[in-house]
Parts: structure tokens; sequence; C-alpha cells
């Protein structure tokens, strides 16, 4: 029965390749109970980009503000995530679908809807849209908010807590996958950690992978890896902005004894890294959540604002986490950096070497 | 690991092969090696020269070459009855996944079949006919080019950006990208080709890598400092946009002058994939060409000694490749993105090679595998609304090739037997008579 076996394997590569492409994600996608609708509950879709809730990161964190709406507001949701193989043609239908099928607002997770919902939401005057990370923060229509994050300014505060805290003078940065979302990440953790102590030696970011492959964002034994090359480069702090991967690089930078700094969401209080929190320093945290739920509740109560909302630092879009209480003594020295950055003083850079 | 694998097929050989084992039939391999010492790679897969029509090939290289019934009853029938088991297991799989397997199917239909829903599954089963036809022609070779992944976002990549640096007038700009992203599509397949001639490299190893060596440069090109456009602000890296007057427009104004009334935009390269596929079947079944590929696929060793160079053969078959391969990305580029960017439809290349899996390499096959695939991706979306998770459509496609695959195997073992005892007892009849005559 050889050539059985021979049929069989090459039936399984085949199968294993369509599902390989097909069945990127992974968690079970879950929606609201349907129905016991009341008098003023509306309907809310969430488009995930790649990836979806469960990535522990970006998307989890839109979900998050999702779960948020659906156990303060009287609503319903549905969620549906991207598949990894879809032009811009298959946003719309998405968006088109969730459209058509009466959700009044309807949240695009990640730049990459930027058009789609611009293109959507003129044939659905009467729904409201919200793109998370705008493309170059911009939308255009009177039923759509963008909501751009300044992951620099963040990123800023605690490239300095890094570089104050830092004992062998040598800091690191991992990124999940390397685009200029990530990118932005690095220039305001270069720049900060520089300001904060100019004869900083910050190693060269590491970046996971290169798009069009997200495992960087997914993998935590890449993060793992990286965070080993980085703490025998002599780096004592590293910041990583890898998503899911990051959990690897926190545990491993943990269990080494030395910083590691979370990002997007206070990732102290993320069970996946209980074990290592005292060794999380700070954490970059980017509201997403919030954006989706002043979202949410801004058309339930008819105070939806079309255009650019920008989260920042001065209205706590993006900042700094002090749960642990790792930097409370130089917390008089970020606090001051936050403010001029508020203030303009200091204009913090987005792109890397700048 | 013999344990379940060695497992299943055997037991489908009872299930679907009567026993129809003769003990006075010869026995089914010319050659007469055991089945162990058969070697596994397709080189020397089939030393026999059995110049008969029921030559013996094993059966993964008849599943991968399309090889399949002869009769046309069977042909209709097999895909037919793969079709209805996988429906069956499908339904079992939305039961057993909490979900009323009649009403998601329902929803399945309802919506793959409005108009907009139409325009995209044709537009996405444009995108997997041109990554299967690419692949099939390295498949009717017995060479699994799993590079088409790279091929074609390579390809892509560098024609976006040829094309947004000059501008030329109508037709010039579009053949001008076109022919640019065969020609990078087939010179990355050649790599993979000359490494197997040369140095006995494996193409499913050299592809592989060279997919990951093609993620590299795109990264490293895509940056605004080379290729890409500075788009201040952006989340995005794109090439420049192609000038308009470089663009394909909809497929949507000439069939409304048909009658036939689309919402979207239809790729205006969609007639490009129904001419590639007429050109790949022309080349295959009436060119001297197609007959030396399709030879060197099933006899390397009879290739040989009938005059064709075998080495020659993998080069250009591993272009050809390349050059369908280029085509993947030009609908999407030409007619919708107008560049590439981060949103590039990533992964084409895999799907590629199930849908010609699907479709037994043959090109009427591969469309209706095509459309049948973008149906099922289409309806993932409406799943999800319906409360079934995206990744059962992950299943059902998996479950649709399974079944084909093995049906076809079954069926055309079947038929072989059964030519087999036809001819054996004509053969005794005709024996009984002369003897009979002699008297």
């Amino acid at each position: 029965m050889r050539r059985g076996l021979k049929i069989t394997l090459v039936s399984v590569t085949g199968a294993a390749l369509a599902l390989n492409t097909a069945a990127c994600g992974g968690k079970k996608s879950s929606s609201g109970d349907g129905g016991g609708d009341g008098k003023k509950s509306i309907k809310v879709g969430l488009a995930f980009d790649i990836g979806g809730r469960g990535d522990q990161s970006f998307n989890d964190s839109a979900a998050a503000g999702l779960d948020r709406v659906k156990k303060d507001l009287n609503v319903t949701t549905e969620e549906i995530s991207a598949k990894p193989d879809e032009p811009d043609a298959d946003k719309e239908s998405r968006l088109r679908l969730l459209a058509g099928k009466g959700y009044k607002a309807i949240v695009g997770v990640g730049f990459a809807y930027t058009n789609a919902v611009v293109k959507v939401a003129k044939d659905f005057p009467n729904t409201k849209f919200l793109v998370v990370d705008a493309d170059q923060c911009q939308v255009t229509g009177a039923n759509v908010e963008g909501a751009c994050f300044s992951e620099e300014q963040g990123s800023y505060l605690v490239g300095a807590a890094a570089a104050l805290k830092s004992k062998t003078g040598t800091i690191g940065f991992i990124g999940g996958v390397n685009t200029p979302l990530i990118q932005k990440f690095e220039a305001g953790y270069a720049a900060g950690a520089k300001a904060a102590k100019p004869g900083i030696k910050i190693l060269p970011a590491k970046y996971l992978t290169q798009p069009p492959n997200f495992d960087g964002f997914k993998n935590p034994a890449l993060g793992n890896e990286a965070a080993k090359g980085q703490l025998d480069a002599g780096a004592d702090v590293i910041y990583h902005a890898a998503g899911g991967a990051g959990i690897g690089v926190i545990k491993t930078v943990g269990g080494a004894g030395k910083w590691a700094i979370g990002v997007d969401s206070d990732q102290y209080n993320q069970p996946a890294v209980s074990a290592v929190k005292d060794h999380i320093l700070t954490s970059m945290v980017k509201r997403v959540d919030t954006s989706v739920f002043d979202f949410v509740k801004g058309v339930s109560d008819g105070t939806f604002q079309a255009g650019i909302k920008k989260y920042d630092l001065s209205n706590d879009g993006v900042s700094y986490a002090t749960t642990g209480g790792f930097v409370d003594d130089i917390k008089a020295k970020l606090d001051q950096y936050k403010a001029d950055i508020v203030s303009g003083k200091i204009k913090v850079p987005t792109k890397p070497g700048a | 690991m013999t344990g379940p694998m060695g497992d299943l097929p055997s037991d489908d050989d009872k299930l679907g092969l009567p026993p129809a084992d003769t003990p006075d039939l010869p026995p089914d391999d010319a050659s007469g090696l055991p089945p162990e010492e058969q070697p596994g790679i397709p080189e020397t897969a089939t030393p026999d020269a059995d110049p008969a029509g029921s030559e013996q090939v094993p059966g993964w290289q008849a599943i991968l070459r399309g090889l399949g019934p002869r009769g046309l009853a069977l042909k209709i029938g097999a895909p037919v009855l793969a079709l209805l088991i996988s429906l069956l297991i499908t339904m079992g799989v939305l039961r057993l996944a909490g979900a009323d397997p009649v009403s998601s199917m329902q929803s399945m239909i309802d919506y793959g079949t409005t108009s907009n829903s139409v325009v995209d599954i044709l537009n996405r089963a444009t995108r997997y006919y041109l990554s299967a036809i690419a692949v099939a022609i390295g498949f009717r070779m017995a060479l699994f080019n799993i590079g088409v992944d790279g091929q074609y976002r390579l390809a892509a990549l560098l024609a976006a950006s040829l094309g947004g640096a000059v501008t030329l007038p109508a037709p010039f700009g579009q053949m001008l990208v076109i022919v640019a992203a065969m020609v990078i599509g087939g010179a990355w397949a050649s790599i993979a080709g000359l490494l197997k001639v040369a140095r006995g490299v494996s193409e499913v190893i050299s592809t592989i890598m060279l997919n990951a060596i093609a993620t590299g440069i795109i990264a490293y090109l895509l940056n605004t400092d080379r290729l890409a456009a500075n788009r201040p602000g952006s989340n995005n890296v794109a090439t420049p946009d192609l000038p308009s007057s470089g663009r394909i427009g909809p497929l949507n104004g000439f069939l409304s002058n048909l009658g036939i009334d689309l919402p979207g935009r239809l790729y205006g390269l969609l007639p490009l994939a129904i001419v590639i596929g007429i050109v790949f079947w022309v080349v295959i079944n009436r060119t001297r060409f197609g007959f030396d590929l399709k030879i060197s696929g099933l006899s390397p060793t009879a290739a040989q000694a009938s005059g064709v160079s075998a080495g020659r053969m993998i080069v250009i078959t591993m272009v050809l490749s390349g050059v369908v391969a280029g085509l993947i990305g030009m609908p999407e580029l030409l007619g919708a993105s107008y560049n590439y960017s981060l949103n590039f439809p990533a992964g084409l290349g895999f799907t590629g090679i199930t849908v010609a899996l699907l479709g037994r390499n043959h090109p009427v096959g591969i469309a209706l595998a095509a459309i049948l695939f973008a149906f099922l991706d289409q309806s993932s979306d409406i799943l999800q609304e319906v409360n079934v998770p995206k990744e059962i459509v992950g299943v059902m496609q998996g479950v649709v090739v399974l079944t084909v695959v093995i049906v076809y195997e079954l069926v055309r073992r079947w038929e072989i037997r059964l030519q087999q005892k036809n001819v054996a007892s004509e053969l005794a009849a005709g024996h009984t008579v002369a003897t009979e005559a002699a008297k």
C-alpha cells in the first residue's frame, strides 16, 4: 500500500496548503446575542484586519472596546475578520454586507480599511463609520470618523524611561512586522532615549518579519529568539511593538531578570505574562478600545462627529503605564517630557533615523 | 507516522474498489519492482518504459498531473460524486460546529449570488485561475512550482514601479507593465529551473527558498528611499500610482452593452485569464512542445530516448510557469489598486496549488475549481455573520480537495482494472475460439 501512502501524503499536503492560506487567525469569532434588542438598541459591526480577535494586540484592543460597548450600552455586535489574500474590494464587500444588514455603527480596524470605508460610506449615508488608524490621518464623508494615534509620542516617553533605567547603557527595540506603523514606535522610542540620555546605545531595531508575512505579530517564538539576541548584545531594557509575538519578548527578557516594556495595553495586567510582570517596566498604551467605545457611544446618543479624531498624549489616547510602580522615581521627568510634547516644545519624529 | 496515513488509503481501496483482482491477471506494475523500491522522486519514478496506453503511473503523480478516468461518463460522474460526498461531509462539519447546515448553506448561496458577490467572486476566481494555471504548467511535467507566490509578488512590485515611473500612450503603458511582469516572473522562476538542471536542486526546496528571498527583496525595495512613493503620515507603503492612461477599465461597461448590468468593478483583464487558459490547452494538447512536456513528465527516460532534452524542458517549463505567475497580480494592479502596497493580495500562489489540484490541471476544470473556491471564500463573511466561525470555509475547501482527489484516483483505478478485465476476458474468449477452430 505504498502507493496509497503517497496519495495521502500529496492530498494532505494540498489540503494543508489550502488551509494554511485560508485559515489564518484562529479564534472563533464571537458576536452579540442576536435577539433581545430593546427599542433604542443599535447594531454595531466590527470588521477586523488580518488576524482578527485573539491577536493579543491591535485587533484585541479594538475587540476590548467592543466588549465594553456591549457591556455598557444596549447594542448588538457582530465581528467579521479579513482574509490575508484579499484586495480592497473584499473589504468593501464586508462593510457593504454589514451596512446592508442594518448595522448602524461600523468599525474598520486598521489602515487598510481607509479607502474601503470612505467608498462604502457614500452609499450608506445613514450609517456611521469609524476607521481605526486612518491612513495618512485623512477621511472624507459626513458619516465617517477616522481615529489616528500618535504612537511615536507614547514611545518617546517609554524610550526616555528605558534610557533612564538602563544600567548597561544599552537598550533594544523589537518590532513585529517592518511597516511604517511600527517604525513610528521605533522612531519615538529612539528619540526619547537619546533625549533622556544622549550617550545611550540603542541596538539596531530588530523586526521579526517582513510583510506580507505577518507572523511577526503572532509567533512568540520569534520574539523569544530576537530578545535573546538583544540580551546577548548587552541590552537590559527592551521595548517591543510586536503584538502576540511580544509575549515571547517579555517572557524572555523577564526570565533573564531585565526590563521589558509592553505595548498597546497595560501588559502588567495581562494574564499571559503575569509570571514575569515584575519585569515589565512600563507599557506604551494605545487606546484603540477607547476610540471604538467613544465612536459607538457617540452614534448611540447622537453626538457623533465626522472627521479625524486624534488620540495623542494630550487626551491620553496614548500614554505610558505606571502600574507596578517601577517608574515612580522618574515620573516627574517623564511628565515633563509629556508636557513639552503636548505644548509642542518637543517634536517627535515618526520615521527612524530622523 | 505510518499508522493513520498508511491505513486510510487501504480502507479506501476496500471501500471504493470491488475485489476485482482475479488471480489470472498480470501484476499491475510492469517494472516488477516491489512497491517499496519504487523511487519517490519524479526523475526516476517511472523507469518502466511501458509504451502501452494503460501505463501505470504512481498514484501521486497521476494526481499531480490530473490523470483521471478516460470515459466521458466517468469524467463527468467522478466530480459530481466527489462534490456530493464533500457536500455531505461539509454539512456534517457544520452540524458539529453547532450551526444549522441547511440554513447556513442557504445563506451562503443567497449571499454568493447577489450581484455584488458575483463580481467579487469572478474577480477572485480570475486571480485563482491565473495562479492555478501557472502551477498546472509545472504539474504537467511533474514539476512542483511552489514559488508562484514569490514570482507574482516580485513581478507585481517591479512592474508596478515601472508602470508608475513612465507614462506612455494608452495601449503601450499597459503592455509595458504586463510584459515586464511576465519577464520578471519568468526570470525569477528560471533560477529554480537552472538550479535543478545544473546542480540537481529539488525545485520544491529552491522555490520555497526563493519565496522567502522574494519577500526580503520586496521588503527592501518597497521603501520610500527606493521604489515606494512618499506618502507623509501614512501607515501604508505603496509604489507610485499608475498614470490614468496606463490603467485598464472595468468590464462593466462592455457587459452592460450586452445587457448584463453588474455593480462594482469587474476586472478588465478577466478575458486575459480566459485567453491564458485557451493557450495553455492548445500548447499542451496541440503542439510538439506540449507533447514533449507531457512525455517528460510521464517518463523522463522515454523522453530522453526520443531526443527530448530533459534539462531544457525543465528550464523552459519553469520559465513558462513563472511567466504566467507574473500575470497573477496584473488584473488587480491594472484594474483596481493601481499600485503595489502592503495591501496587495498575498498568498495567491499557494491557493493556486490547491485549485490546480482540484481542477485536475485541465483549463476547464481549473476554471470551475477557481470559481468554487472563490465562492467559498466569498461566503466566509456571511458565515461569520450567521455565527459560523470563518475557519469552516478552510475546512470546506480542504474537504472538497480531499474528496475530489481520492474519488478521482479510485475511479481511475477502478476503470483501469475494468479495462484490464475486459481485455483479459476477450483474450481468453479469443483463445477458446481459436483452439476450437483448430480442432
